[in-house]
């Protein structure tokens, strides 16, 4: 059984993530650590070293990034189905 | 807080990575002994590593300065197993980022390593221990850890840059990193500390047992006489 305080929690989370698209609605939003990186080229900085390997496109870098999130969340899911069936089973005994 | 490839001076780099390097090396360590004398905990070193995984890929808009930032996920690590043992899993995870994703990068993983796997995990460790030894309740101590953690990763961000490009003066660059990097992560902060209290809550739930030997709550037997 879920209980009332995750649902209303994660609704919370959604909320506070969802209220910039509306507060900046058609604004642009930029990585943060691209504008500090800007933030330090306007001092005259170069930098040094470059990436070894980039993503070629916005978009396979998008799908690293989902990846990446598809890896946590299958182990999460993995672990909790585990400790899921162990509770089932001292229950059972 | 990724500071990208190549945009600390090489000494800087190497200063980072100097510090890290042994804390890393420890956590390794750690993380053989633990899992040597209770293999019951490598599930759950997995889940953290995850929770990294997952919460450091979710790139989030800011309602404050509407860029986009994403949380760190090191919170879950910290209060579990200790800071030594989550520098270990941020270690791994900006790793993967700076090879794969162009996050980051090997040159600034040192002080990348040091904002997220040393500063956040041991400022929520250190937080967690304190608010529930004075009375509060996990899902507050868990909170406001994770809150702060995620927040001071930020912040030593902007420390390390206005460090290492103190133009025109270490303050006034402090002052423009922390209004590019801290301001915008304080609605994650928020949500990464929610995120964590539920994750924590369901580990509460199923494996009370694990949590109560890894010291992170008390035993409830008192509760019961």
């Amino acid at each position: 059984m879920v209980g009332k305080k995750p649902i209303i929690l994660l609704c919370l989370a959604a909320l506070i993530v969802i209220a910039p698209l509306v507060i900046f609605y058609g604004g642009y939003f930029g990585c943060v650590d691209c504008v500090a990186a800007k933030a330090i080229e306007k001092t005259g900085y170069e930098p040094w070293f470059g990436p070894i390997w980039e993503p070629p496109s916005g978009e396979i870098k998008s799908l690293l990034f989902a990846l990446q999130t598809a890896i946590g969340a299958i182990i999460i899911v993995y672990v909790f189905r585990y400790y899921n069936r162990q509770a089932k089973g001292k229950k059972d005994e | 807080m990724h500071i990208m490839e190549g945009f600390l001076p090489l000494e800087w780099c190497l200063f980072w990575y100097a510090i890290v390097l042994p804390v890393v090396a420890y956590g390794v360590i750690q993380i053989k002994k633990i899992t040597d004398k209770n293999p019951e905990l490598k599930p759950l070193l997995a889940v953290s590593g995850a929770f990294v995984f997952v919460l450091s890929s979710l790139r989030l808009p800011s309602a404050v300065t509407g860029s986009v930032s994403h949380p760190t996920g090191t919170g879950l690590g910290a209060v579990l197993f200790g800071p030594i043992v989550t520098c270990v899993l941020s270690a791994i995870v900006l790793i993967f980022q700076s090879l794969l994703l162009a996050h980051g990068g090997i040159t600034t993983l040192g002080a990348n390593i040091f904002s997220m796997g040393i500063a956040g995990p041991f400022a929520a460790w250190a937080i967690y221990k304190g608010t529930t030894r004075a009375g509060a309740s996990t899902s507050i101590g868990i909170f406001f850890a994770v809150f702060i953690g995620g927040l001071l990763t930020y912040v030593v961000t902007a420390i390390q840059l206005s460090l290492a490009f103190p133009i025109p003066t270490f303050g006034e660059a402090f002052y423009k990193f922390m209004v590019i990097f801290a301001y915008t992560q304080v609605p994650l902060a928020i949500v990464e500390g929610i995120l964590t209290v539920v994750m924590f809550d369901y580990l509460l739930k199923l494996r009370p047992d694990i949590l109560e030997d890894l010291k992170v709550i008390r035993p409830k037997i008192k509760a019961m006489i």
